[in-house]
């Protein structure tokens, strides 16, 4: 599944991990907490280290304080009668004292708005409010390093939008360094300082975003070129040719530049 | 009207006629019912009052099994749907159901695990898959009955760009005098590209029913539905804030660049 990787990822960055469906993405997620080797049976060759931790020689559940990982579909992951409930539930099994647990999940209902949503349970709420309790859970554990495998894809885009600026202010104002794996890419291009692209198991291209969507492998392995990357490259204008815009207004502000000098 | 034993009613006052030959989309908010109102045209779910008929058939008067011949439904969440021990088996599972000839289910196996890449993994277990491909298997499995109408419940979800693109082209190959295809869906850049009519739900009620440009750059009811309007329609409503000439309904990148370079040439 994954081949000759080596990867290092600095503390506090923000980084998208895209490729083609199939290519590896979720295992290569799934080594960085642990639920590859422990979990999920298979063969691991060489080291995957977080924080100093070699993840073959440390069990899931210290990894977890280490590494959140948040599932695509959030009823995966929510487990817990109440919404309260939910978010002890993580330092309960890790045997955080009491007075602890309770100070950590007042603090996240109030930093992620779900004090009305407290007595819920899961199935009631819709589904982006099921994935920002899901996130919410994961951070009770206080994890560093937070990796999100295509969080948005069950959401309406309203939610996804929402969720990807929670988490990009996770990365900005919190300071977690976050790992992202996403089709909806063009939501946060703004936010992520790097882009890593895998395809068939194998690392093909990294880079800040502009670099990396420049590089033709990128769109030739099927990875979505965001719509205004793809329009400004096929305009009848070199100045505009050669920019790479990374959001709507980015592209707008590139025209008006050159249409007004 | 529909409601489930336990709750308040979920559909509410619809009256919709899709017409062979459509692409139709079904949007809204996560919860809105499009799932259920899907339900309500393969017989999966029955309406509380009101009527639901397919070809001419009130789905109360027939059996789930009767319309599944006519009406194929593939799941949002592809698990729910594959369960044998391998690609050729799942894909040959509903053919055998409904006594095609060996030879027939055969060729139709080969022919649909082609069509979606999967040729490959013909003797795995669908469990080995990637999401992505499960998802395509699903839609293998599922098509290769050839209904009259096809139903696909959030079919881009975990799909790349390359896979995005060639559900793009089969769609169109199923835009035909003797076709209806339903696509429930959450991806604005893709519906827009894909359905000739938009249907939006928003808490059990249709609020929009016509073109997906005029309804997807409507912030009424873009907000009601909590959809966001795609890049394209983002970018042509700005630019159109400064030179009211430039296109509203531009779908496509190639569109896009066509009034991009006229703008250019207009302002020299």
């Amino acid at each position: 599944m994954l081949d000759n990787i080596s990867l290092s990822i600095p503390q506090g960055a923000f980084i998208g991990l895209v490729g083609p469906s199939g290519c590896g993405k979720t295992t290569l997620a799934r080594c960085l907490n642990g639920l590859i080797p422990h979990f999920h049976p298979g063969e691991l060759e060489g080291t995957v280290i977080v924080q100093g931790l070699n993840s073959q020689d440390h069990h899931a559940h210290e990894l977890a304080q280490k590494v959140g990982l948040v599932f695509q579909n959030p009823e995966n992951q929510l487990v817990a009668p109440t919404v309260e409930r939910e978010l002890a539930f993580g330092p309960e099994n890790l045997g955080v004292p009491r007075d602890e647990i309770r100070q950590r999940v007042e603090t996240l209902l109030h930093q992620h708005h779900l004090e009305e949503l407290r007595d819920k349970a899961p199935y009631e709420l819709s589904g982006g409010e099921q994935q920002r309790v899901a996130i919410a859970a994961v951070l009770a554990l206080q994890p560093e390093i937070l990796v999100l495998d295509e969080p948005t894809a069950n959401l309406d885009p309203l939610s996804a939008f929402e969720i990807l600026q929670l988490i990009a202010y996770l990365n900005q104002e919190m300071q977690l360094t976050v790992l992202l794996i996403e089709h909806r890419l063009e939501l946060v291009l703004p936010h992520i300082q790097e882009l890593v692209v895998l395809n068939k198991g194998q690392l093909v291209a990294r880079g800040p975003p502009r670099e990396v969507f420049h590089n033709p492998i990128v769109a030739e392995i099927g990875v979505a070129v965001p719509g205004m990357i793809q329009l400004l490259k096929q305009v009848d204008n070199p100045r505009i040719r050669s920019t790479t815009p990374l959001s709507v207004e980015d592209a707008v502000n590139t025209i008006l530049k050159e249409v007004r000098s | 009207m529909f409601e489930y034993e336990s709750g308040h009613p979920v559909l509410r006052g619809l009256n919709v006629e899709l017409e062979p030959g459509q692409v139709v989309g079904l949007m809204g908010e996560n919860g809105a019912g499009k799932t259920t109102l899907v339900k309500q045209i393969n017989g999966l779910l029955k309406p509380t009052t009101g009527a639901v008929y397919v070809d001419g058939v009130d789905t109360r008067e027939t059996s789930t099994a009767q319309l599944a011949k006519k009406v194929g439904f593939v799941f949002q969440n592809a698990d729910h749907q594959l369960f044998a021990d391998s690609l050729h088996a799942e894909v040959a599972f509903a053919l055998r159901n409904l006594d095609f000839s060996k030879e027939e289910i055969d060729d139709r196996v080969a022919r649909y695990l082609e069509l979606f890449e999967l040729t490959r993994y013909k003797d795995q277990s669908p469990f080995l898959l990637s999401g992505g491909e499960r998802k395509r298997l699903a839609l293998a499995s599922v098509l290769c009955v050839e209904p009259k109408i096809l139903i696909l419940d959030e079919p881009t979800q975990a799909q790349d760009a390359l896979q995005k693109e060639k559900l793009l082209k089969f769609m169109d190959s199923f835009r035909d005098p003797e076709h209806i295809l339903v696509l429930v869906t959450h991806d604005v850049e893709f519906a827009i590209k894909a359905v000739d009519r938009l249907l939006v739900l928003s808490q059990g009620q249709l609020i929009a029913d016509g073109s997906p440009h005029q309804i997807l750059s409507n912030p009424r009811i873009l907000d009601r539905a909590r959809l966001l309007p795609p890049q394209l329609t983002q970018f042509a409503h700005k630019l159109a804030e400064q030179f009211p000439e430039f296109p509203l309904n531009v779908a496509t990148v190639s569109e896009a660049v066509e009034a991009v370079n006229q703008l250019i040439r207009s302002q020299r």
